[in-house]
């Protein structure tokens, strides 16, 4: 998909675009100069630094694992993209240093990015302290309490992390609070921004550097299963991992590709409150703009953005990406979701049955495979019609886990205790 | 708009229009400068031309209640204030400071809506022509189907003369420029202190009404100076006829001489009266004295300006 045509629009069809206040648009030209030149084109053999780099410093090539008691379970092969086992502990690294780098080559004097889950915070740092940039993250005071331990890698890393106070505290206001400072500070400062969203050129951008889970789960699945699969499916919240995992698939009509979403507590919207307490904007948003392109969002009809929710706080945001916006509308990409308590169990499930901790995130994903393929029938969720989603997903599946879960257990033990969870351990806490 | 203030806005603009003869047309005034200078169909730049230097005052709508905005908006027309910039909030105000955020946040607490907006609109009735600031999305939603054009519709009904939208660059304005020429409203952009070259050509050929020359880097607020960056960018745009209002930290009458000193048409002045309004004892009486000081400000920075040369 290298046609350079595609490349130079700003939109994917009549999504993407640029809405953003004057003064940032000449560094965005700036920086799509920078893109065409440096990523594009290679030049000054940026792309082969940036491997390098992530090879001996981010860990990668990942594994692509057969997930033997997985597969056992939903009567499939299914393989794990292990985007987990990337330096950090997510997929967010491909991206953070790619930017970091790149702002670099731009003769950047400093980084700022958003954080939601502090991921992306927690990669920037990494990368900012790799690369010895100064970098500051902002972080919704909500999720600065519920994800303590990435507030401190992040400062561990040297990064300074401000606390964002508007609105709910998360991602959303996060994103407001870096936009204003770099509208302040845009000619010394590079913005990370932390997924396949914002103007353009960053859409494009975060999928290219983040497309080698593609790319290389691709390769791998041939040389392991010896044959392409017939899903692949990724959770999606801006939908970095998504596009990251899916862009290598696009041209390959028959595997199917779901985004999973995070259905909350309920996909039902509270237009009173302006609350909508799920995450499920590819399922359910509208279209609008917000944070610099247009894509589907979940809003008033009068246009307010609303408050989103999920249990985990990497996809809570009321946004999406405008590439998934618009492989949602011509049909290449379905939409699914799956909520709070079924991501929960799937986090439970996969710890118990392979070894692996999965991020909240990526659990959203794990939770579509058993909501689609697991031995309980379905009807009791009414989430669908089951037989026909099981025959969707085929009989080689790849789940990409974008991230681990450390940065969740103090979240998931608060909200497993307050629930029933078929999947879950005894999380009591011991008696001194 | 109401009758009323539809008539007297009328009749404002014929004695300007039979002060300069005949009308040019539009494009005519947002290009170079041309010949006939001033002559045009936009009553936002007449109102600048006339009451030059102007006073231009931002204050949110619904903040704290759209019936006091509406005390408010009176209150900055007596004051001296030469058009009136109204925000129509969004819930992600990304270019706003910290003092307007807290407003856009006291307004849709108020439940401040797009039609309660218009109503109020409907209702007012000053001299000053009155704009609307707001983000894109606002204007997409209104109406049932994701548009412009009923927004630009319902806010020429309502008697606005111009829109702003702060985060709606050139590149992307193509729709709601055709919308609001289609029914004879400005559409105001922004030029930064980052903006130039061939950026500044195509947004000053698709500006009317004015240029709103953004004073600093970063976002709304009141500062204690003006900066530097105003009398850079005034220089820039000194060859281009539209007229050009400064805003962004404006706060005191020593700055809005300052600014008009360098070359402004006119100061737009929007936290420190968004201040007032959160914290002065009687509002409207303050806003009116603060418009007086603002306006005054902007008179003796102009006496000192000689009368811009013929080409
Ligand atoms: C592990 C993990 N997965 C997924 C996401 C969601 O982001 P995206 O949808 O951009 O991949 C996050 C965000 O913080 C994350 O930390």
């Amino acid at each position: 998909m290298s046609d350079s045509d595609r490349d130079n629009e700003t939109s994917f069809g009549s999504y993407g675009g640029q809405y953003v206040p004057e003064a940032l648009m000449p560094a965005l030209e700036e920086l799509e100069d920078a893109y065409e030149r440096y990523v594009l084109e290679n030049e000054d053999g940026f792309m082969d630094d940036f491997r390098a780099r992530m090879r001996e410093f981010g860990g990668r090539p990942t594994p692509l694992q057969r997930a033997d008691r997985l597969s056992e379970r939903y009567d499939r092969e299914v393989y794990l993209k292990r985007e987990d086992l990337v330096h950090g502990g997510a997929h967010k690294l491909n991206n953070a240093l790619g930017q970091v780098l790149l702002a670099k080559y731009m003769g950047k004097e400093r980084i700022i990015a958003e954080t939601g889950a502090g991921q992306h915070g927690t990669a920037t740092a990494m990368a900012a302290a790799h690369l010895d940039m100064p970098c500051e993250i902002y972080m919704g005071r909500t999720d600065v309490n519920r994800q303590r331990p990435n507030v401190y890698r992040m400062r561990m890393n040297g990064s300074d992390v401000n606390p964002v106070d508007t609105g709910r505290g998360t991602l959303k206001e996060a994103i407001n609070a870096t936009l204003r400072d770099w509208s302040k500070s845009v000619e010394t400062t590079h913005y990370v921004i932390g997924s396949v969203v914002g103007p353009h050129p960053f859409p494009k951008m975060v999928r290219d550097f983040q497309s080698v889970i593609g790319t290389e789960a691709r390769e791998q699945i041939q040389e392991q299963a010896g044959r392409l699969p017939d899903s692949v499916l990724a959770c999606a919240g801006g939908g970095s991992n998504t596009m990251g995992t899916f862009h290598a698939f696009v041209p390959d009509e028959d595997v199917g590709l779901y985004a999973v979403e995070a259905g909350g507590s309920t996909l039902e919207i509270d237009e009173e409150r302006g609350i909508a307490p799920n995450s499920a904007t590819l399922s359910t948003g509208t279209d609008g703009v917000l944070h610099g392109a247009m894509t589907k969002l979940l809003q008033s009809g009068d246009g307010q953005i609303m408050e989103s929710h999920s249990v985990s706080a990497g996809l809570d945001y009321a946004g999406v990406g405008p590439e998934l916006s618009y492989l949602v509308d011509i049909g290449r990409v379905t939409p699914v979701s799956v909520g709070d308590e079924a991501a929960l169990e799937a986090f439970h499930r996969l710890s118990r049955l392979e070894g692996i901790i999965p991020a909240l995130e990526s659990s959203h994903a794990l939770g579509y495979l058993e909501r689609a393929a697991g031995p309980a029938a379905d009807s009791a969720s009414g989430q669908g019609p089951r037989a026909e989603a099981d025959e969707d997903l085929g009989d080689l599946v790849v789940v990409n886990v974008s991230g681990r879960g450390d940065k969740d257990l103090e979240t998931v033990l608060e909200e497993t205790e307050k629930r029933d969870l078929e999947a879950a351990p005894d999380v009591e806490v011991f008696d001194r | 708009m109401s009758r009323e203030r539809r008539a007297k806005r009328d009749s404002r603009n014929e004695r300007a229009v039979s002060d300069r003869g005949e009308r040019s047309a539009r494009s005519a005034s947002s290009g170079k400068r041309v010949a006939t200078d001033g002559g045009t169909d936009s009553d936002i730049e007449r109102a600048i031309r006339e009451t030059h230097p102007a006073l231009i005052a931002y204050i949110t709508a619904g903040d704290p209640t759209l019936e006091e905005t509406k005390a408010y908006v009176e209150a900055l027309d007596r004051g001296g204030a030469d058009l009136i910039e109204l925000g129509l909030p969004f819930s992600e105000p990304i270019a706003e400071g910290p003092t307007i955020q807290a407003a856009i946040n006291r307004s849709l607490e108020a439940g401040t809506t797009p039609d309660s907006f218009f109503e109020l609109v409907d209702g007012l009735d000053v001299e000053a022509p009155l704009l609307v600031m707001t983000y894109y999305n606002m204007i997409l939603q209104y109406g049932s189907e994701p548009a412009v054009e009923p927004f630009v519709e319902r806010a020429a009904a309502a008697g606005l003369a111009g829109i702003i939208v702060p985060d709606l660059p050139a590149e992307e304005s193509e729709p709601l420029r055709e919308a609001c020429e289609n029914h004879g409203l400005d559409l105001v952009f922004i030029v930064a202190p980052t903006t130039d070259g061939e950026r500044l050509e195509t947004i000053m050929s698709q500006v009317s009404g004015f240029a709103y020359v953004q004073a600093r880097l970063g976002t709304t607020g009141a500062r204690a100076d003006v900066s530097g960056a105003t009398h850079d960018s005034l220089a820039r745009l000194s060859e281009y006829s539209v007229p050009k209002a400064v805003g962004f930290g404006v706060s005191e009458g020593d700055h809005a001489a300052e600014i008009v000193e360098a070359g402004a048409d006119g100061v737009i002045v929007g936290s420190a009266l968004v201040d007032l309004i959160a914290e002065a004892d009687e509002p409207a009486a303050a806003l009116e004295a603060k418009a007086e000081e603002l306006k005054r400000g902007a008179m003796r920075g102009a006496e000192d300006v000689p009368e811009p040369e013929q080409p």
